[in-house]
């Protein structure tokens, strides 16, 4: 005889949680940049972004092209159909983030890590994997279990497993094959908006999808009086791989790359030294490249947008020269050489599930190259 | 050579900041060559056309850069942190002047509270000091960018110390070259190269631009001849160096004999080099386009990379005989 299932209490008058604010409350800008943040576009595989882009940009452009390696190339003529100097503009759709290795018996994956992945950050993250953006977890030992010398150490990436939630590896196969890629699970937000303050992105991919989404509104806008040229370039983590046959293709006087350059604005240490090393920080406005590891930028260039910063009175800040590297690395050494700089929008935490970036210090980065591309000139030269 | 020497080296031009060592080495090329140009990323190319139909396209290299470093911070009492530009060895800064393109000086100072003071310093834990008082008062800007600063001066009766031997005295020789040079009966290229020392950028793209059929660079090697030096086959004083091979490159050997031969036919002395960390322009131009034979002559040099290079004015001159010999006569490979 079974049971009487006891009467259920009813519960307590929760207040109801707020919901996420929907896509459609964000600005319409933000509303994009969150479509392509979310869009999964692991090195090698950017379709998802490639697509977004493509639908995006088609009505704004005389031109688009696909290349061999998935570039998506695309034209806008100079105004008044002039034949003008060609200016390239380029941003990476693709992304950290893991490719499939193999398949555990008990349906756990392994993988390994594409482009700059750090293994400490890796443990316990929701993740998408394969074409179908299959959702599981990398694994961890709960705390609970762990002995003090394993609380402390890290674990690599080739000791994880990513957990699908099945039990078999034929299970596991069916939603995510050999070779699939995969990267963090997270949605975007706007975090802090309001009163008179725009708000701070939070997401996935901020690098360089900022950039990606500064490039459409660079051909949105416009004509300009100079032929520019979009390149949104693939595998940028692996090694400027998509820049370099771009730049050959398109054979430019002049490059711009945008992308995304880490923040490191909190305080060092609890003593007293002055943080001197934060390559970037949040709210200062884009970062102008002057050198990195893979580029001296061109001097003219960086002149022409800080001269356009000062009479347009938008903010700028100099990116700490010292290490990292962006397309320009690769365009700049293509053909007979491409006067190139870089201008990145600054994130916090950049390569991990839960970047930030202030929307203002994006917005003036649009801003910043509209400007200069609207007033480009031989006069760049001088 | 030698007032040439001092004005090249003394010159200011660290990499990608090569503009007034370039306006130096035009205003000394003046109308020797039958054509000048500077390329996208600031190569200087001096031509001189071909004089017989039989003759070949050759580039010849040397780097007008120089290593250096760059300001990346200036904190609130004025001194600077700054990051290198190509190879710079803490070691050598730390008491050393750099001097910046308005011709402000500053001296490198040490880091006092430093994370393990037993180990040699970082770059990290230097700065620069312009005698300022604050951070308004400081005379540079993020992004400025220097190189060291040390004047030329003879040792002994054949030796030159200087800083940016590496590379003005190459550049030096194409200059030399270029005076001495009559009726070759090749179109010879003479690059003026920039950013070798952060990755040999400027002569890739400059050997696209030319599409050479051969091509020389023309740089500094280390020498094995120093206490409980590398062992390395190449003596300051031994003459010019043919490059066999380097960390970058395998010489062509057919430009390898090509120059031995004109050596020997010049009774020139020469020695055969190996370098095994380092590399030079030829790098560069070897894997330009569909690729083209390259090779370079090397002159010996002490204590790379430091304020005080040193090289023998005899090797200097030997570079110069072995390079005039070799362009004025045919090319077959």
């Amino acid at each position: 005889m079974a049971k009487k299932p006891a009467a259920r209490a009813k519960p307590a008058a929760q207040k109801p949680q707020p919901a996420a604010p929907a896509a459609a409350s964000l600005p319409p800008e933000v509303a994009f940049l969150k479509q392509l943040s979310e869009a999964v576009a692991v090195s090698g595989d950017e379709g998802a972004v490639r697509k977004l882009i493509l639908e995006a940009i088609r009505p704004h452009v005389d031109s688009v092209t696909v290349d061999a390696l998935g570039n998506v190339l695309a034209v806008k003529k100079a105004r008044n159909g002039g034949a003008r100097e060609r200016v390239l503009a380029a941003a990476h759709m693709d992304e950290i983030g893991f490719m499939v290795t193999g398949h555990d018996s008990d349906g756990a994956l392994r993988f390994e890590p594409v482009g700059g992945v750090d293994d400490r950050i890796l443990m316990g993250k929701p993740v998408l994997v394969g074409p179908n953006r299959a959702p599981g977890v990398i694994g961890a030992a709960p705390v609970h279990l762990l002995s003090q010398d394993r609380r402390t150490s890290v674990v690599k990436a080739n000791a994880l497993r990513i957990d699908l939630g099945v039990e078999t590896a034929e299970a596991a196969k069916k939603l995510a094959r050999l070779g699939d890629r995969g990267t963090f699970a997270s949605e975007l937000d706007l975090l802090g908006a309001g009163a008179g303050f725009a708000g701070t992105l939070r997401g996935k991919a901020l690098d360089d999808r900022l950039g990606c989404a500064t490039l459409v509104e660079l051909l949105r806008a416009g004509p300009y009086p100079c032929e520019l040229h979009a390149a949104f370039t693939v595998q940028e983590e692996v090694g400027l791989r998509g820049a370099k046959v771009a730049g050959y293709a398109t054979e430019p006087a002049a490059a711009f790359v945008l992308d995304c350059t880490p923040a490191l604005d909190l305080p060092h240490s609890l003593d007293d030294r002055e943080n001197v090393e934060y390559n970037t920080r949040l709210g200062l406005g884009p970062a102008i490249y002057v050198a990195d590891r893979a580029t001296l930028s061109d001097g003219r260039l960086v002149r022409h947008l800080q001269r356009t910063a000062a009479s347009a009175g938008l903010p700028y800040q100099l990116r700490q020269p010292g290490g990292g590297g962006t397309d320009a690395g690769a365009i700049h050494r293509t053909r007979a050489g491409v006067p190139s700089v870089s201008v990145s929008v600054p994130g916090r935490y950049l390569h991990g599930p839960a970047a930030l970036a202030r929307l203002d210090d994006w917005r003036h980065t649009v801003q910043l190259l509209q400007r200069a591309l609207e007033g480009w000139s031989s006069k760049v030269w001088k | 050579m030698q007032p040439l020497i001092k004005k090249l080296v003394e010159a200011y031009g660290p990499s990608g900041y090569e503009g007034q060592v370039r306006e130096l080495v035009r205003a000394e090329i003046r109308s020797l060559p039958d054509y000048t140009s500077v390329d996208p990323l600031g190569n200087l190319i001096a031509v001189l056309k071909k004089k017989t139909k039989s003759g070949r396209k050759v580039m010849l290299s040397a780097h007008l850069d120089e290593i250096g470093v760059m300001v990346s911070h200036i904190d609130e009492r004025g001194f600077a942190r700054f990051v290198n530009l190509g190879g710079v060895s803490p070691l050598t800064c730390v008491g050393g002047r750099v001097r910046f393109a308005s011709g402000v000086t500053g001296v490198i100072g040490l880091d006092a509270r430093r994370d393990d003071p037993g180990k040699p310093p970082t770059l990290a834990e230097l700065f620069i000091d312009f005698g300022a008082a604050s951070r308004a008062d400081c005379p540079v800007k993020v992004g400025d960018a220097a190189g060291f600063y040390r004047p030329m001066e003879t040792i002994g009766e054949h030796r030159l110390v200087a800083k940016s031997l590496d590379d003005r005295i190459g550049v030096a020789i194409l200059i030399e070259v270029m005076r001495q040079l009559k009726n070759s009966p090749h179109e010879v290229a003479f690059v003026f190269s920039v950013q070798e020392e952060v990755g040999l950028r400027g002569a890739g793209t400059a050997a696209f631009g030319l599409d050479a059929e051969v091509g020389i660079a023309v740089d500094v090697t280390r020498t094995g001849d120093t206490p409980n030096g590398p062992k390395m086959a190449v003596n300051l004083g031994g003459g010019p160096a043919i490059k066999v091979r380097d960390s970058g490159m395998l010489a062509d050997p057919r430009v390898k004999d090509l120059l031995v031969q004109r050596a020997r036919e010049a009774n020139l002395p020469a020695q055969l080099e190996i370098l095994e960390a380092g590399t030079t322009d030829a790098a560069a131009m070897q894997i330009a386009r569909g690729g083209l034979p390259a090779g370079c002559v090397s002159i010996p040099t002490r204590y790379l990379h430091t304020p005080s290079e040193m090289v023998d004015l005899r090797d200097v001159e030997g570079v110069v005989a072995l390079l005039v010999q070799t362009l004025q006569k045919p090319i077959e490979l």
